[in-house]
């Protein structure tokens, strides 16, 4: 790809970035407490005593948090550790109840491993992961309903979280991006968070430092935190780095702390001190024994692991013969995904995928809906991209019919029915038509014989005419070309 | 016949099943008695009419046959265990208003065994102190020689003075560094801190999670082992709680202790260890002997080390499990202009002295840059101090030594009050055990020359705690300690 680097008067730099990404763990109950994860429930619903801090209340281990972040941790082509710890990590907070959170620290469940990225040229590049661990989320503080006063919803407090750190390997903001859609696209996959920055059901710190282009040295760094969105994650490097560049230019250095970026200003913006300057005492947790998983337990997850985006990728391109690029388009998203394999069982895949990334993303567009609320059905698009296939329709034809489905719902076989739009295939009747034309227009056909190739066109856009679309146009160009002949 | 409330619990269990007496005239006596003995300040809370209430469910269930293990039998129970719908403070000013919505495991099993509470008893705040005098509540005061006003142990000082008083037939306590045992040496009774994880903790307010164990104080050792085993078992809301089998504690207590290998620790002699102590040990030794129990000498060479790692690994703890109480969500608030000032008045006026003090050490103690050099460094003590008791018992199937130092102090005692490591010397031969997670108590074996009691201890292999009171029991047999 185009590197990224920028130039000033003075020279050239490069940016060094990396990413820490939170996840919500999908699960029907909390990582240490019974209650629900439902989301967008009545505030302080869904709080145990343990997430409200009640004395004496001990946190028990969600088994289907651990295994969910098993199977991510797999699907990050990373290390699974058979032994990890939890520790508490203490502050103060009024959203934080037991005032620390349960998270792992010295021995995380999950290890070193990484990702390919997609970039926009076509290029992919490989970045590392650092390490996953589970912890419990805060609550969440309301500053916003009365002047003088926070209110608290502890319905969030204690829902499980998977924190995914990167190596700092991302030289541009565009690589971040493309990361945090990959990393989106796998925990899609896997079911195993929701990938919503929006809802805040996945976070992101961001990291960055600057150095001289070519330089391989890391000068300190610069974190952002809670940045919620990938458009902001890109705007903020940006900012960030230049900020930096302009430091060292005018021969300053930069501090190690925590920013915030203000996607208004499009700046990054230094924190009070107070706000970030957290001790966090971190120690093992007492109340929780280690977390040992046996060989089998990891095993069983493998087993229950779906294709991943990028080797899907690869199977639709070198079995079904798609290209890269509609390849990659379909296999964001595993709802397309879904809906393009089954719209391909037994039809023409190139031909299905040409539809789905076309007609069809663009009645969705239009419509404003999402893949899983279309009204039409995939079996229903392989069966319109095969009733051209086989000659039953017109592509032109069927993108009528595409339009009724996608209005009524219906099956392509019954539109085509009832509106009688099969395609001619009846050779005698096109014959027939072929030398009436012949006789009603000698003097055409005698300049086709003279050599004017081009009067073919005249007479196959005839007999379509009168056939009105339904004769298949290759077909009757090749009986006009042998009648003349 | 003695008064109603001087039975042991087994022998008021024998008056029940043969109708002798009803559960009712047996919490009676107790609530009798402790309207007299108020001024000795052992509970914080009393809830006879709710006791008088389950003792009358009880007699119904002897009059139909369908009697549980402790059916009828009034306890106290440490104000450190949840109570649903019962104030629980664990005797801080900052929980002074909290009454749980929940019950704790321990205090459950014992209502489901068909025991009826007494109270709340009074303990050192957050149970963090030796003499019971940081409770909110004030001290509480020795039976023994009431009148001068000795403490009476603890943490769990008030259930310690009232079974000694007689104002309950037993009770509950927690274990932390000592909390149970030396109470119950300086009271004259007897008390068992079970095995880490015997008891979950599933309601007990948090001290030092990694060190908190439930046990019981009993006028003797047999109702020690009634008690233990309807509050030991598994729970799943305690993922430190242990998957060990629970066998009849009672019935240990008829085995023979012939060839049982007692082990003396040399390290537990110190030079200048009292005399008196050093005598009634020797006398412990002894009786042992003449019951054909071997004697052997053992080794715990890093017992010196037990006091400042217990002190680093404990407040450690408590800085971080006190941090919830912080005026937002229930118990003390203290207004102030900004979450900081919210917490900070709070916890000023919602904590006591010791408790800051430990609060204090143990933020320090898990700061960066002092880390590795405190807690790091006291949780590889506490491995080499594990190790040494591994290693011990490969010689010996139970170890013998004193509870405490010394024999109850006076209340507000100066060398005490004003140098918290003599208080904190208190417990020096009971947190080794407690650092390595073993079964230990404590009987009477004597009064001190002025008339105060004191104590051996006994510490047993993991989850044996069977052994402890077999031993227990024979040396109890032998000697013969009038109860207050």
């Amino acid at each position: 790809m185009a590197e990224y680097i920028i130039k000033t008067k003075k020279g050239e730099w490069e940016v060094v970035c990396g990413l820490e990404v939170h996840c919500q763990i999908i699960s029907n109950s909390k990582i240490f407490s019974g209650a629900s994860t439902n989301f967008g429930d009545m505030p302080n619903n869904n709080v145990a005593f343990l997430d409200a801090g009640m004395p004496g209340l001990l946190p028990t281990l969600n088994e289907m948090c651990v295994k969910q972040a098993v199977k991510t941790g797999l699907g990050l082509n990373a290390k699974i550790n058979n032994y990890s710890e939890f520790a508490r990590k203490n502050y103060f907070y009024a959203d934080l109840p037991l005032g620390y959170q349960i998270s792992q620290f010295e021995y995380p469940i999950v290890g070193e491993g990484g990702i390919t990225i997609d970039l926009d040229d076509g290029a992919a590049k490989e970045i590392g992961i650092e390490r996953l661990h589970i912890e419990q989320d805060a609550g969440k503080s309301i500053h916003d309903i009365d002047p003088d006063k926070t209110f608290i919803d502890f319905n969030r407090a204690g829902v499980g979280l998977m924190e995914i750190v990167s190596k700092p390997d991302f030289r541009s903001p565009e690589e971040a991006g493309a990361y945090l859609y990959k990393l989106r696209s796998i925990v899609r996959y896997l079911g195993t968070c929701d990938g919503n920055m929006d809802e805040g059901s996945m976070r992101c710190d961001v990291n960055v430092s600057v150095r001289p282009f070519g330089s391989s040295e890391f000068r300190t760094r610069c974190e952002m935190k809670n940045v919620n969105s990938v458009r902001f994650v890109m705007q903020a490097i940006e900012a960030e780095a230049k900020r930096q560049v302009e430091v060292y230019e005018n021969g300053g250095t930069i501090e190690q702390e925590t920013r915030h970026f203000d996607p208004v200003a499009g700046v990054t913006k230094k924190m009070r001190k107070k706000e970030f300057a957290h001790d966090y005492r971190y120690f093992p947790e007492p109340d929780l024994l280690p977390l040992v998983l046996d060989d089998k337990f990891v095993e069983n997850i493998k087993k229950e692991m779906p294709e991943l985006p990028d080797v899907k990728k690869k199977r639709l391109i070198e079995e079904l013969g798609l290209t890269p690029y509609d390849a990659k388009v379909i296999c964001e998203s595993r709802e397309v995904a879904d809906f393009f394999e089954t719209a391909a069982r037994g039809v023409d895949a190139k031909k299905v995928a040409n539809w789905l990334i076309g007609d069809f993303f663009g009645m969705l567009n239009k419509k404003g809906l999402e893949i899983k609320n279309s009204p039409v059905k995939p079996e229903d698009l392989g069966k319109l991209v095969d009733l051209i296939s086989k000659d039953v329709i017109s592509g032109k034809i069927a993108k009528e019919v595409f339009e009724i489905m996608s209005e009524t719902g219906e099956s392509p076989e019954k539109i085509v029915e009832e509106k009688g739009l099969k395609q001619e295939t009846d050779v005698a009747a096109i014959n027939a038509i072929i030398d009436e034309l012949i006789i009603n227009h000698p003097n055409e056909a005698a300049a086709y014989k003279g050599g004017r190739n081009n009067l073919l066109g005249f007479f196959v856009g005839q007999v379509l005419k009168r056939t009105q679309g339904k004769a298949n146009p290759a077909v009757v160009n090749k009986m006009v070309a042998e009648k003349l002949g | 016949m003695s008064k109603l409330n001087e039975l042991t619990i087994a022998e008021a269990l024998k008056g029940l099943k043969r109708k002798e007496f009803s559960c009712v005239e047996l919490a009676s006596s107790y609530i009798k008695e402790m309207e007299k003995r108020r001024g000795l300040n052992a509970y914080v809370l009393e809830t006879t009419e709710t006791a008088l209430e389950q003792a009358k469910a009880s007699d119904k269930r002897y009059a139909n046959g369908s009697e549980r293990a402790v059916e009828g039998v009034p306890l106290g129970i440490k104000d450190l265990f949840c109570t649903k719908g019962v104030r629980t403070t664990a005797c801080s000013k900052i929980l002074s208003n909290f009454v749980p919505e929940y019950e704790s495991t321990v205090t459950q099993k014992l209502l489901d065994g068909g025991a009826a509470f007494l109270g709340k008893t009074n303990m050192d705040e957050f149970a963090m102190g030796s003499s019971n005098e940081t409770s909110c509540f004030g001290p509480v005061v020795n039976p023994w020689k009431e009148e001068e006003k000795f403490v009476p142990g603890g943490s769990s000082g008030g259930s310690a003075a009232a079974v000694a008083a007689n104002i309950c037939a037993g009770a509950t306590g927690s274990d932390t560094g000592g909390s149970i045992r030396q109470p119950s040496a300086y009271c004259g009774i007897t008390g068992i801190k079970p095995t880490y994880g015997r008891c979950s903790r599933y309601g007990m307010v948090a001290f030092a999670s990694s060190l908190d164990q439930a046990g019981i104080f009993g006028k003797d050792v047999r109702d020690n082992a009634i008690l233990l085993s309807v509050i030991s078992g598994y729970d799943n809301k305690d993922a430190t709680s242990a998957k060990a089998e629970v066998p009849n504690f009672e019935s240990f207590l008829t085995q023979d202790v012939k060839g049982l290998k007692i082990g003396i620790p040399k390290e537990y002699r110190p030079h200048g260890l009292n005399e008196e102590i050093s005598k009634y040990w020797d006398m412990g030794i002894e009786m042992l002997k003449a019951r054909g129990a071997e004697v052997v000498e053992i080794s715990l060479p890093h017992t010196k080390y037990a006091l400042a790692a217990y002190y680093t690994v404990a407040p450690a703890e408590a800085s971080s499990n006190l941090a919830r109480y912080d005026g937002v969500r229930y118990g003390l608030r203290e207004n102030g202009d900004s979450l900081d000032n919210l917490y900070i008045n709070t916890r000023t006026k919602g904590f006591g002295r010791e408790v800051k003090r430990r609060i204090m050490i143990g933020t320090y103690v898990l700061s960066s840059g002092y880390y590795d050099a405190y807690y790091l460094q006291a949780q590889k003590v506490r491995r080499l101090i594990k190790e040494d008791f591994i290693n011990a018992f490969k010689k010996c199937d139970v170890i013998l030594t004193p509870t405490a130092p010394t024999a109850a102090f006076k209340i507000g005692d100066k060398s005490m009050s004003e140098d918290p490591v003599n208080m904190y010397l208190n417990d020096i031969f009971t947190i080794p055990a407690s650092l390595a997670g073993l079964p230990a108590m404590s009987l009477p074996i004597g009064l001190s020359s002025n008339g105060l009691p004191l104590g051996l201890q006994l510490i047993g292999k993991p989850f044996d705690e069977g052994t402890v009171l077999k031993a227990a029991h024979a040396l109890e047999t032998d000697v013969k300690f009038a109860r207050k």
